[in-house]
This record gives C-alpha cells, sequence and structure tokens, in this order.
C-alpha cells in the first residue's frame, strides 16, 4: 500500500525531471548525437531561453504620440473646412476661430445674419464630419464643442493609428523580432518598441519619428514659360500677399537641394532662402499615395529621387486638375518645405516625381515614410535604453558567476551542516533551479539580468524551506520521536509556515510585476515560479527521498541529519 | 549533529527598548542625512537617484584610448552640459559610465527626444574621434575612437511616472502582506509584521541616504524583495508562537514568544546565513548594472533577520497585551451571554489567545 503510493509518487518526479530536462536543454527538432555534447546542451539552452534585451542587446525605446497635436491639428482644419463650406454656399458668414488648448477645442463661426444659422450649419453638416461635436449658438456666431470623451476617443484612435503606421515602418525597415505594445496607461498615449539587437536606434528612431507630410499644391505664379514666381525673403512674398495671408494661401520655404540628409560635419545645414507663395487646399495629400519608390538614373548614390503613383481616387483628382491647369507650376511640398516645382506639361494622372538630390539612404527611408503613411501627429521619446551585444554578455557573464557562486556556498555549507540530508537538499536545489528555468520556457517569460538575481533568490527560499524542514526534523528527533515520526512531523508541521512563506513573498512579486516595468517585471516573473515550484521540490521531492530511506530500512534508529 | 545554538535561552523581549533604540537610531541617522543633504546648498539631494527616477542619461562608453574623466568632463561643459559624473567602470579598464543629469527637450539641436542626455554626449565624445556606428564595433571599425555600448536615458515625464509606479508598488505590496497575514494570523500579528517591513525599508533607504548609493529601479525590486524575505522571518516566529500557544497554555506570552524566537533560532541563523552569502555572491561578482540591487539586498538581508526579532514580535505581542486585557475584560463581564461565549469561542478557533502578558 505504502509502497504504491512510493511509486506513484517517484514515478511524478521521475516524469517531470525529465520533462524538465528537455524543456530546458533539448532542442525543438529531431535531436542529433551533437545535442549531448556538452556544447550541444548549452546551444540548445541558449536557443531555448528567451533573453530580455538587457543581456542579449536591443533598444528599449518609449515614446508618446503627442495626441493634443493631432486634436488640435484637426480643429484647424476643420475651422478651415467650415468656413469653405459656408463661403461656397454663399452665406454671410464673417470669421472664423478655433480654440485648441488646456483640452478645450472649439470651432467657432461668425455670421452677419443670425437667422442664417440653419443654413450654415446644414451647408458645414455637408461637408465637415461634426457629428460627435456639441454644437452650441449665441447670438450671431455658431460653436462646435469637441466633449471630452470623445476627444479620448480620438486619441485613443490616433495612438492605434500611430501604432500600426510604426509597425508597417519598422517592418518594412528590417528590424527583427521587434515588440510594438502599447504601454502604461492608455490617456498616456505611449508605445513600446523594443528591438532585440538594435543597440544604436538612431536611424530607426529617425524613421519612425519623420512626418512625411506630402502635398502637391498650386503655386501662384504667372505660367510657364514665365520663371516661377519667388521671393527672396519670408517678409517679401508676404508684402506681395499685402501683409496678411489669407486663409486660402501660404507662404512655404523653397529649397532645391536635399537637407534632410545629415551633413558629414554634423554642421546644421544653412536655411533654404527662396519662398513661394502656394494655394491652400492642396490639390492631393499624401493619404492618397499607392506607392513610393527611390529612384535613380545615374546609380550614384547621391543622385536619387522619389517616384509616387496615386490610389485611383487620388489619380482622379489629380488627373482632372492637372488637365485645367497645363502651364501653371505645381509644387511638391514635403513637411512643409517645397521640394520640387515643375510646371504641368500635360495632364497626368496617377504618377510623380519629387526631384531633388537625395542620398540612396535618404531617399529609401523617405520612399518608406510616404508609403506607410503619415503619423497622425508627431512622436516624442520618453525613455531611451540600449545595451549593446558586449555590455550584454558581460551582463550573464556576472550574472552566471554571482548566481554559481551563491549555489556553491550553500551547498557546501548544507552539506556539512545537515550531512546526508544535505545530498537530498541539494537534490532539491539543483532540481528547483532546473525547473524553474524548463518554467519559464514553457510560460514564454523572457529572461532578464534582475530575472537572474530572482533566481539566484529562489535559491535562497528553497533552502529556507529545507532548512524549516530539517530544523523541525532535528527538534522532534531531539524530543525524542523515532526517525519517520520525527521525518513526518517536520514536514507536515514545517509545510504549514512554508506555504505561508510562499504566499507573502508571492503576493509582493505579483505586484511587482503588475506596477514594475520591464527587466523588474522578469524578476517577479523567475521569482514566483521558483517559489511555485519550490512546493514540489522542497516538500514533493524531499519527502519522497526521506519516504525512500524510511522504506529500505523501517527500523531506522538514526538519520543523517 | 553538527548544530549552531541548539538550546539558547535569550530573553528577547526584555532588550525590547535597547532593540528599538538602535533601530531609533539608524533611522534617524538616515533621516539627518536625507533632510540634512536635501537642504544644503549645492549639496547632494537626500537620495542619489538614479536615471529611472529623476529622468537624466546614463551612457556606458567603451574607448579604445581612455580619455582623462577631466577631459571628458570638459568636452561636455564645452557642448553645454555643465554638470556630469564621470565613473570608471569597476570591472572593466576600457569602460566608463558617463551620468548626465535631466537636460529636457532641446529641441534645436536633438528633436523630438524629451531627454536630450544621450545626443550630448555623443557630440562631446565626438570631439574625441569618431563613434563606431551601428551594428560596428570598436574592432569592426579602426578609425573608430569609442563606442557607447549601452545607454539608459529617461525623460523627466518617464522619470516621474516610473518614480509613482515605485510608490505604488511598495505601498500595495505591504498592504497585500499585511492582509494576508491579518487573514492568516491576527492584526495584531500583521501590524507588527507590516510595522517591522516598514523599518527595514526605512533602514536600507537610510544607508542608501548616508552612503549615497544610486537609487534604480532595480533597488525597488530588491526593496520588495527584502519586504518578502523579512515577512517570511516574521512568519516563521509568528507560526511557532501559534503553535506553543495551543502547545502550553499556561505560560505568558512573554515566555512564549522568547521560547518561539529561541527555538527558531536555528533556522533563523542558517536561513539567513545562506541569504546573505548568495547576496555577498551578487554584490562580489553581481557586476555594475546590479550594483544597487545587491547593495539594498545586503543591507536588507541583515536587517531583515534583525527586526523579526527587535520590532516584529514585540509589537506584537504589546498590541496583544493592550488588546488582551481588554478584550479579556470585556468577556468576563459578557460571559453569562451566548454572544460572549461565541466571541471567545472563534478568537481562540484563531488560535489568538488574548491572554494579558505578565513577568
Amino acid at each position: 500500500m505504502k509502497n504504491t503510493s512510493l511509486l506513484i509518487r517517484t514515478g511524478i518526479i521521475i516524469v517531470i525531471t525529465i520533462a524538465g530536462l528537455y524543456l530546458a536543454f533539448g532542442p525543438r527538432r529531431t535531436p542529433t548525437a551533437a545535442d549531448f555534447t556538452y556544447q550541444g546542451l548549452k546551444n540548445n539552452l541558449a536557443e531555448n531561453i528567451n533573453l530580455g534585451l538587457d543581456l542579449r542587446g536591443g533598444s528599449h525605446l518609449v515614446m508618446r504620440v503627442k495626441t493634443d497635436e493631432y486634436l488640435q491639428k484637426m480643429t484647424e482644419g476643420d475651422e478651415q473646412a467650415a468656413l469653405n463650406a459656408a463661403q461656397e454656399a454663399k452665406l454671410p458668414v464673417t470669421g472664423s476661430s478655433h480654440v485648441a488648448a488646456n483640452g478645450t477645442y472649439s470651432v467657432t463661426l461668425e455670421l452677419s445674419d443670425a437667422a442664417q444659422a440653419d443654413a450654415v450649419v446644414e451647408a458645414v453638416r455637408k461637408k465637415v464630419d461634426f457629428t460627435n461635436w456639441t454644437e452650441s449658438r449665441s447670438g450671431n456666431t455658431i460653436t462646435w464643442t469637441l466633449p471630452s470623451n470623445t476627444q479620448t476617443i480620438l486619441k485613443n484612435q490616433a495612438v492605434e493609428q500611430a501604432l500600426k503606421i510604426i509597425e508597417s515602418r519598422i517592418n518594412a525597415f528590417g528590424v527583427k523580432e521587434p515588440t510594438l505594445q502599447r504601454h502604461g496607461a492608455e490617456s498616456a498615449g505611449q508605445i513600446l518598441l523594443q528591438m532585440p539587437g538594435v543597440d544604436d536606434p538612431e536611424r530607426v528612431k529617425k524613421l519612425i519619428g519623420e512626418n512625411a507630410e506630402l502635398y502637391l499644391m498650386k503655386i501662384v505664379s504667372p505660367p510657364n514659360p514665365s520663371p516661377i514666381q519667388k521671393y527672396p525673403t519670408e517678409a517679401a512674398a508676404l508684402q506681395s500677399l499685402g501683409g496678411t495671408v489669407p486663409s486660402n494661401r501660404k507662404i512655404l520655404p523653397y529649397s532645391e537641394r536635399e537637407d534632410s540628409a545629415p551633413s558629414p560635419s554634423g554642421t546644421p545645414v544653412p536655411p533654404p532662402t527662396e519662398y513661394v507663395i502656394v494655394e491652400n487646399p492642396p490639390v492631393v495629400d499624401g493619404s492618397e499615395l499607392r506607392t513610393a519608390n527611390a529612384v535613380s538614373q545615374t546609380n550614384n548614390d547621391d543622385d536619387f529621387q522619389i517616384s509616387f503613383a496615386f490610389k485611383p481616387s487620388g489619380a482622379q483628382k489629380f488627373g482632372e486638375w492637372t488637365g485645367k491647369n497645363i502651364g501653371n507650376y505645381m509644387a511638391v511640398v514635403l513637411n512643409g518645405q517645397v521640394k520640387s516645382a515643375a510646371y504641368i506639361k500635360s495632364q497626368i494622372f496617377d504618377q510623380g516625381e519629387i526631384s531633388g538630390k537625395f542620398t540612396r539612404k535618404s531617399a529609401e527611408d523617405l520612399a518608406l515614410t510616404l508609403r506607410s503613411g503619415a503619423l497622425p501627429a508627431q512622436i516624442e521619446y520618453q525613455e531611451e535604453r540600449t545595451v549593446g551585444p558586449s555590455l550584454g554578455a558581460d551582463s550573464i557573464r556576472a550574472g552566471v558567476t554571482a548566481s554559481l557562486a551563491g549555489l556553491i556556498f550553500i551547498v557546501i555549507f548544507m552539506l556539512i551542516y545537515y550531512r546526508g540530508s544535505g545530498i537530498n537538499a541539494v537534490i532539491a536545489l539543483i532540481l528547483n533551479l532546473l525547473l524553474t528555468l524548463a518554467a519559464l520556457i514553457v510560460v514564454d517569460s523572457t529572461l532578464t539580468l534582475p530575472g537572474i538575481a530572482g533566481l539566484i533568490l529562489g535559491i535562497g527560499m528553497a533552502v529556507d524551506s529545507n532548512v524549516l524542514i530539517f530544523e523541525r526534523m532535528r527538534e522532534e528527533l531531539r524530543a525524542g520521536h523515532g526517525v519517520a515520526e520525527a521525518v513526518s512531523i517536520g514536514f507536515d508541521r514545517a509545510f504549514i509556515t512554508i506555504i505561508d512563506t510562499h504566499v507573502t513573498t508571492i503576493i509582493s512579486a505579483v505586484i511587482l510585476y503588475l506596477y514594475g516595468s520591464g527587466p523588474i517585471r522578469g524578476f517577479a516573473v523567475t521569482l514566483v515560479l521558483g517559489l511555485l515550484i519550490n512546493l514540489f521540490s522542497a516538500v514533493f521531492v524531499s519527502r519522497t527521498i526521506f519516504m525512500w530511506l524510511l522504506e529500505r530500512n523501517p527500523q531506522m534508529k538514526k538519520l543523517s541529519i | 549533529m553538527f548544530e549552531f545554538f541548539t538550546n539558547i535561552k535569550v530573553d528577547w523581549m526584555g532588550k525590547r527598548k535597547a532593540f528599538i533604540a538602535v533601530s531609533i537610531i539608524i533611522l534617524l541617522a538616515g533621516l539627518v542625512s536625507s533632510i540634512g543633504r536635501q537642504f544644503t546648498e549645492g549639496g547632494t539631494d537626500a537620495f542619489n537617484l538614479g536615471v529611472d527616477f529623476q529622468g537624466g542619461t546614463v551612457a556606458t562608453v567603451k574607448f579604445r584610448q581612455k580619455p582623462a574623466a577631466d577631459d571628458i568632463r570638459n568636452a561636455l561643459q564645452t557642448v553645454g552640459v555643465g554638470e556630469s559624473v564621470i565613473q570608471d567602470s569597476t570591472d572593466k579598464q576600457d569602460e566608463i559610465l558617463i551620468k548626465v543629469p535631466n537636460l529636457g527637450r532641446r529641441e534645436e539641436e536633438c528633436p523630438n527626444v524629451d531627454e536630450a542626455g544621450r545626443c550630448f554626449v555623443k557630440k562631446a565624445l565626438d570631439t574625441f574621434g569618431k563613434e563606431a556606428e551601428g551594428a560596428a564595433t570598436l574592432q569592426d571599425d579602426q578609425s573608430a575612437a569609442y563606442k557607447i555600448v549601452g545607454t539608459d536615458s529617461v525623460g523627466p515625464v518617464a522619470g516621474a511616472q516610473l518614480r509613482n509606479q515605485a510608490v505604488i508598488a511598495t505601498l500595495l505590496g505591504m498592504i497585500g502582506i499585511l492582509l494576508f497575514i491579518a487573514f492568516r494570523y491576527d492584526w495584531t500579528y500583521a501590524a507588527g509584521a507590516v510595522i517591522a517591513v516598514f523599518h527595514d525599508v526605512l533602514v536600507t533607504l537610510a544607508f542608501f541616504s548616508v552612503f549615497q548609493w544610486e537609487v534604480s529601479l532595480t533597488v525597488l525590486a530588491a526593496l520588495l524583495t527584502l519586504v518578502g524575505f523579512s515577512v517570511n522571518d516574521s512568519i516563521v516566529i509568528f507560526d511557532r508562537i501559534r503553535e506553543n500557544l495551543t502547545l502550553h497554555r499556561n505560560e505568558s506570552l512573554y515566555n512564549l514568544t522568547n521560547n518561539s524566537i529561541n527555538q527558531t533560532m536555528s533556522r533563523t541563523i542558517v536561513t539567513n546565513g545562506l541569504v546573505f552569502l548568495s547576496v555577498l555572491a551578487l554584490v562580489l561578482f553581481g557586476g555594475e548594472v546590479l550594483r544597487g540591487f545587491s547593495l539594498a539586498l545586503f543591507v536588507g538581508s541583515i536587517t531583515g533577520t534583525y527586526s523579526t526579532i527587535a520590532i516584529a514580535s514585540p509589537i506584537a505581542i504589546w498590541w496583544q497585551s493592550k488588546l488582551g486585557a481588554a478584550k479579556v475584560k470585556e468577556v468576563q463581564t459578557r460571559s453569562s451571554g451566548a454572544g460572549g461565549k461565541e466571541k471567545m469561542a472563534s478568537a481562540s478557533r484563531r488560535s489568538v489567545t488574548r491572554r494579558p502578558v505578565t513577568r
């Protein structure tokens, strides 16, 4: 009877140990003879375990989408669109304004005749999506305000959109196994990007942050063959407009040469010297792009252009407009700067080109940015951690050395202090370490440097369980109990304490996991796993070993403890 | 049998005033250190907060030819970084840690970054030669003079966020433990254990303030770990007190507590000695990145053991005695009523006897 229960216990232990060994050191394919060499086992372990960025090297970036800027831009755009809609309908609108600050976003139209308010609202509704805005009228003004719950929804959408765009950009860039996810509280608008193996994230950062806003706009200028009407300063351009910029015009800097490529000396690029005036609502914008590519006639590394093609809807618009504007000048505006200007030779439907002397790298990056679409708002970096592979390797070495040193101290002590039973404890400890590694692999958690520290502390806790049990057994032996009885009482009594101590530590580890960030989570995970496994290794396994001893020698008078 | 302390009979409770005095002295030292530092003009702050909590940048830089610390400081000054800490790596000859306080946003020089530290460090170091960029190492690029092998750059917003998270995690951790012990034992024990834990955290922080060790995110993990360990110690003793309460019904709580501490002393010494040894291994071999973590645990493993005996148990039995006296009285006056009996029964079922403490 007792024998069968002992056999079952032993069976369970053997199965779990083999499973642990396979999970930690086994290959995830048909094993070969090479898998059983020291090097083979080591390679398999390295392959199975998911190392954190701090150990394998990589970048950890926390960025924030400037969602308030997104709402601000949207409000400004809606104001312009509302004004245009009312003016197109020939309604008596005398002015418009908007508020976009401190969490208030609103658009106001002023009318000369309050009786026309209904007509204005109707005209605006047709062109502008004010469905989720609250409308209010007072005297001669109509105001649309964005309620705060809608703000939250829109901000959230902006972050989600940014997330998608960033994803397509880093995927196209070829970052391997990136982690990209929302970070922190939803209202914070944060995104976490982890890139293993990338320890100099500057180019990726530049690529993500680059906001390639592309517009094709009509230049206000006499048509070809006269040259483009340019102005030497912004003031001169402003003067030609009579001192103020009307809402349907914009003054933009015009620079033919490419200046987004980093200059070799690191000196700032001189500001553009000329300005042009363009008509405001652009003909088409970057969202109509179907594709964009870096191309070069000469294949010279700093002589690249970007060719782009429109989606059908954009091609339709563009074709219509170019048909009406043959001979006029059109500007390709990238991020508020005119990159190239050309006159319309004939009706063009779906193709265009941004000329200018781009380097290959900047042209490729720019084409990629254009393809992936514009970010809804700018991105700023709040946290940036990078670990080079050499630093990571040093950390692994330090962590492993410290763990081994700790383990050796403990093993020596246990063997001296508890003699025969010390062997029992050492088996439990090593099993604990093996199964914790296996469990880490099973739950697909990453092993970080604090995680290694968690392993060491797990060993500490595991030893504590053994010590509690052994001390209790010694006490019972001193009190005159027989060996079998002492073992039984020792385990039973100590088990209560062990459960209590484990639960309290698990509570603090779980809270650390919930509120901690990054590598700290790795610490919490290994600690919790180590503790759970300890209940098996220090209590179940250890007890089974004692049971075997007693089974072989039921009349045992002295226990080596 | 090879054993330490098999048969000790120390009157721990009798020394409680001395113990508490020692704790108060250490805590006062920490308080004086932190307040003194905080209010000394131009001096250091109460805590040497790492970049995790106050924002700023730490860069680990590997040099082909390591320049003098002063030269690096001057180079940083030239690009406009007034304050900086240059620290040699303890285990690497050619590596250096450069810590730059919060520079915040510098939109003209380094666009779209909440913390411009990394960008400025690079700018300053470029005066010593160029960096091995991208994936290239110093070996790959023989013309390069240095390589930034690791950076931690945290903006003020993220720093504040991490700081708040840290405080919340520590407090919630303690509340969680309090509730669990209250559920398993009694409020008085819970209070004793949590005050002891609080004491450990404060003592550890006192050391961090006095010696100006850097408080980083991993120190938080260490603090929570030592919270766990310290509570473990308290629980082992409480568990023994609970057991002894049922075995020796006529013993005073004062003696019971002393006996329980003495009976578990062997385990206390062995376990904590071993934990101490593994922490010592961390301090010695754990490397630069884990330094704060190891030091916090080093202090914590000592104070955690001490506080269980010196703080948790005295508080638990002191409170018990206050409550006990009141409770016994209450039960006696109402012993004729059924309600009184029930209360008594439920109290004893949870093995918490409200008995008066006598010497």
